[in-house]
């Protein structure tokens, strides 16, 4: 019994690993500046977090084939060494794994947040809500006006509160359902939650960011190839949470000033 | 070997009658075994409820037969809506964590046998004692009631996030009477695993037997008042944490709520609170509470690991101490969970770099488990294949604890798919693996008769391997980017590939599901007519092995035992075999080179 659970163990082990090492499942590719550092972080972690889990269940299981059903009267033995190189061994082993990803991954973390935006980075705000998210541009004036959560007003599309009547800052917002970005350029997304928390996840921008209420955040990021990239929420937010998204398009420069003044003239 | 002492007063008297024996029973081991019995009341619904949520999952449309009885309004037509998926979601969790791996290794375990590990008769405070089952079963019943309200049951996750758990009926179904039920059961809930774990704490330093130094405890006895520590500080903060989101919800209070939401296009009236801190709270106790399911499971699983082995571990010390600084960290990662969630990025950094330590104690006790298997007889029972496949598992969802201890990783993987392979590998499969070795391997003391060994290595191989086929895949779904807690898949990324692997996740889980029953039949069937079993079937060396099976009701007949030797004196030669009782006076020599 215990030779036909090593052989299982061995079985489930290399089957678990297959689809890593083929790189079936992968991630999707990365459109950002700051991904690769996250990218190589994972892959570097991978390697290592794969080797160990590979080595320890084949040592699992070998023991396990070779100690069990043993022949009546075969002497037991301790272990060379005892549990003193086992303890060195962890905590070296472990000590330089964690040494390393730990600088390492205080580069690609730094990289998301402690490197302040540039100055002429792109300011949008993004503001989510139950279950939708809208994005503002500050308009010809480079101002966003301010926000009134008593003026929110869906059915007249006030989405964010504002009030045009009484605040010039307000009077050239531009309101979006989609986060339409120029390629190669900067962008700092300001982060306002409506209601509840909710996030903001474009898997290929390798940028998870949650929104708290009361808390007004801000991510940056340059996006560096043209498309269509679905934004998801990943902060459970209610009873529509699981059909809460909407795009980010990253458009050439020339099509993304067209845009801007499309919706310009129609606002 | 046992000496009668002086005559001592009983803790506590013989009981009399039905109710004093069977239900408001004072004595642990009935208290063990009621809380036994409310973990597996509470793990078959729970994995009812996953059955539920992953046939959804992957036959979104499909009528399932009986739902519509359970609610009208969540699942009309036998169809479950999005909002009753996350209902579900919420008890799943919550019943998981709170009533079955709290409870059933720590509670349940602990209760039947560390007074007798350690040679006391009963516990310190029985009527405390007695006072937390109930109470604890007071919390479950607070918490199924959710189901039956017209409201039903709270969507905000087992995690309960502020605002959206502390706004009441404006942030949707279940959020009015639902999530104030949740709250109630969890405050009812720490009381009662605070009362237990002062009485574990209280047990451990008072009553351990003549010549029983702490140093000579069984390992198991270590790891349940180790865990006793943690639970003490952990619900201790979530405690007023619920009471506080309690008071936000109905009395008017803003702890967690701050100003200008405007929720189902009402404006809260609410201002100067701060949802993180509900964060900070929960997490304070959730983290930690990963170490009240494992650690109790790792000591149950060394405790077996050594009487199968036939051998002492590389070194028991090293265990123990392992086990110390698991629980001293388990208090400066709670920020892990929290890396995306908008804290200052500086304590990312900070709470990452414990989280990554932790990992040295981890390794050092898988590599004595590994390094003590070299060159042991080990004896494959059902309780062993149990006790080996928690090593197995424990390993497999540790390494991923590498990944998502680092912020710049957790940056994309945080609240996918990976997140839930994790945590189901690590502390639940891990966890339960420890209560099924250690339900197989005492069962006998605590009933005085056998499980059927055949049945219950079926049950090991179908769950070892379902657990991989059900757990694993969550990985993968996590690397491509697959989102957690949604009800259906309306991503565009969600192509068929990863439909046919989600679809072999609910099969999986169905199968491994059903395999629990087996499980349920052989305990059932067991108990009344089982084989009946020896003082000491497994020529083990601890207190638990030298009374009675079934023990009687003040565990060692009023005599008191004297403690001679550390607890596991395996490969030696003694008078009655390869070991020598924990009692026995007799010299231990040992015969592993």
């Amino acid at each position: 019994m215990g030779k036909i659970f090593a052989v299982v163990l061995v079985i489930v082990a290399l089957v678990s690993a297959y689809p890593i090492i083929i790189n079936k499942y992968a991630m999707p590719e990365d459109i950002s500046t700051h991904g690769h550092m996250i990218d190589d972080q994972l892959h570097e972690t991978m390697w290592e977090a794969g080797l160990s889990f590979i080595g320890a269940q084949l040592v699992l299981a070998f023991f396990i084939w070779s100690f069990t059903n043993r022949k009546a009267g075969s002497p037991l033995k301790s272990f060379p060494g005892g549990a003193k190189v086992m303890v060195i061994a962890a905590v070296v082993l472990v000590g330089t794994e964690i040494l390393a990803l730990g600088v390492m991954g205080q580069k690609a973390w730094g990289s998301v947040y402690f490197t302040a935006p540039k100055a002429d980075a792109l300011q949008i705000q993004a503001q989510a809500g139950q279950f939708a998210y809208y994005f503002r541009y500050p308009g010809a004036d480079g101002k966003f006006g301010a926000l009134h959560p008593d003026k929110i007003d869906e059915g007249n599309q006030n989405y964010f509160g504002l009030d045009p009547a009484n605040e010039v800052e307000a009077r050239d917002d531009i309101v979006s359902a989609e986060l339409v970005v120029p390629l190669n350029r900067e962008v700092q997304l300001l982060m306002h939650a409506k209601d509840v928390g909710h996030s903001f996840y474009v898997r290929e921008l390798r940028i998870q960011q949650d929104f708290v209420p009361g808390l007004d955040l801000a991510v940056h990021f340059t996006a560096t190839k043209v498309g269509r990239y679905e934004i998801v929420c990943t902060q459970l937010c209610g009873l529509g949470h699981y059909n809460m998204k909407a795009y980010l398009n990253v458009m050439a420069q020339p099509e993304y000033d067209k845009w801007m003044k499309d919706q310009a003239a129609a606002q | 070997m046992q000496e009668t002492s002086a005559p001592q007063a009983h803790v506590h008297a013989p009981p009399e009658g039905f109710i004093r024996k069977y239900v408001f029973s004072l004595d642990h081991k009935v208290i063990g075994k009621q809380y036994y019995a409310l973990a597996l009341v509470a793990v078959f619904i729970g994995m009812g409820l996953s059955w539920l949520m992953r046939i959804h999952l992957v036959w979104p449309n499909s009528r399932i037969p009986g739902l519509e009885l359970l609610s009208k309004v969540g699942a009309p037509g036998g169809v479950m809506t999005p909002e009753y998926y996350l209902s579900l979601l919420t008890m799943h969790g919550t019943l998981m964590v709170f009533f079955v791996l709290t409870n059933a290794p720590f509670a349940a375990f602990g209760n039947y046998f560390l007074p007798i590990q350690i040679g006391a008769e009963d516990m310190a405070f029985p009527r405390f004692n007695m006072m937390s089952f109930w109470t604890t079963f007071l919390a479950f019943v607070v918490l199924i009631l959710a189901f039956f309200i017209p409201d039903g049951p709270p969507i905000a996750g087992w995690t309960s996030y502020a605002p959206l758990s502390a706004v009441g009926k404006d942030a949707g179904p279940g959020m009015q009477w639902g999530a104030s039920l949740w709250g109630l059961s969890i405050a009812i809930f720490c009381i009662a695993s605070l009362l237990g774990s002062l009485n574990f704490i209280a047990t451990t330093l008072d009553l351990r037997a003549k010549g029983m130094t702490l140093m000579r405890m069984p390992i198991s006895t270590w790891a349940w008042f180790i865990t006793s520590c943690i639970s003490l500080l952990a619900f201790a903060v979530l405690l007023p944490a619920c009471i506080l989101l309690i008071l936000d919800r109905h009395a008017g209070t803003s702890f967690f709520i701050p100003a200008g939401l405007v929720i189902s296009d009402r404006l809260q009236p609410h201002s100067g609170g701060s949802p993180l801190l509900w964060q900070h709270l929960f997490w304070f106790f959730g983290h930690p509470e990963v170490y009240i399911a494992i650690l109790p499971a790792m000591g149950i699983v060394s405790h077996i690991l050594i009487n199968s082995m036939r051998k002492p571990l590389l070194s028991a010390k090293v265990i123990i101490y392992s086990m110390m600084s698991i629980g001293f960290l388990s208090y400066m990662v709670w920020g892990h969970h929290m890396f995306v969630s908008g804290m200052n990025p500086m304590s990312s950094l900070a709470f990452s770099f414990p989280t990554l330590t932790i990992t040295i104690p981890a390794t050092v006790m898988t590599l004595i488990w590994l390094g003590s298997l070299y060159g042991a007889d080990i004896q494959i029972t059902s309780a062993s294949l149990f006790a080996l496949g928690f090593i197995s598992m424990f390993v497999s969802g540790g390494v991923s604890g590498f990944f998502l201890a680092q912020p710049s990783i957790d940056i994309y993987l945080h609240g996918t798919y990976f997140v839930v392979g994790h945590f189901h590998l690590v502390m639940g499969v891990a966890a339960l693996f420890g209560v099924f070795a250690g339900t197989y391997f005492w069962f006998p003391k605590m009933t005085g008769r056998m499980m059927n060994d055949g049945w219950g290595k079926i049950h090991f191989f179908i769950t070892f391997i379902g657990a991989y086929c059900v757990f694993m895949p969550f990985h993968y779904l996590g690397l491509v980017g697959n989102v957690r807690r949604y009800s259906s898949f309306v991503d565009d990324f969600m192509g068929p590939d990863l439909m046919n692997l989600h679809r072999f996740i609910t099969i999986s889980a169905l199968v491994t599901g059903a395999a629990q029953f087996i499980f349920l039949f052989n305990l059932i069937y067991s108990r009344f007519k089982g084989t009946p079993a020896s003082d000491n079937p497994w020529n083990g060396t601890t207190l638990e092995w030298s009374m009675p099976s079934p023990p009687p009701w003040d565990n060692f007949g009023g005599k008191h035992p004297i403690v001679y030797h550390d607890p596991y004196q395996y490969g030696v030669k003694g008078s009655k075999g390869d070991f020598v009782m924990q009692d026995s006076p007799e010299q231990a020599i040992s015969s592993v080179d």
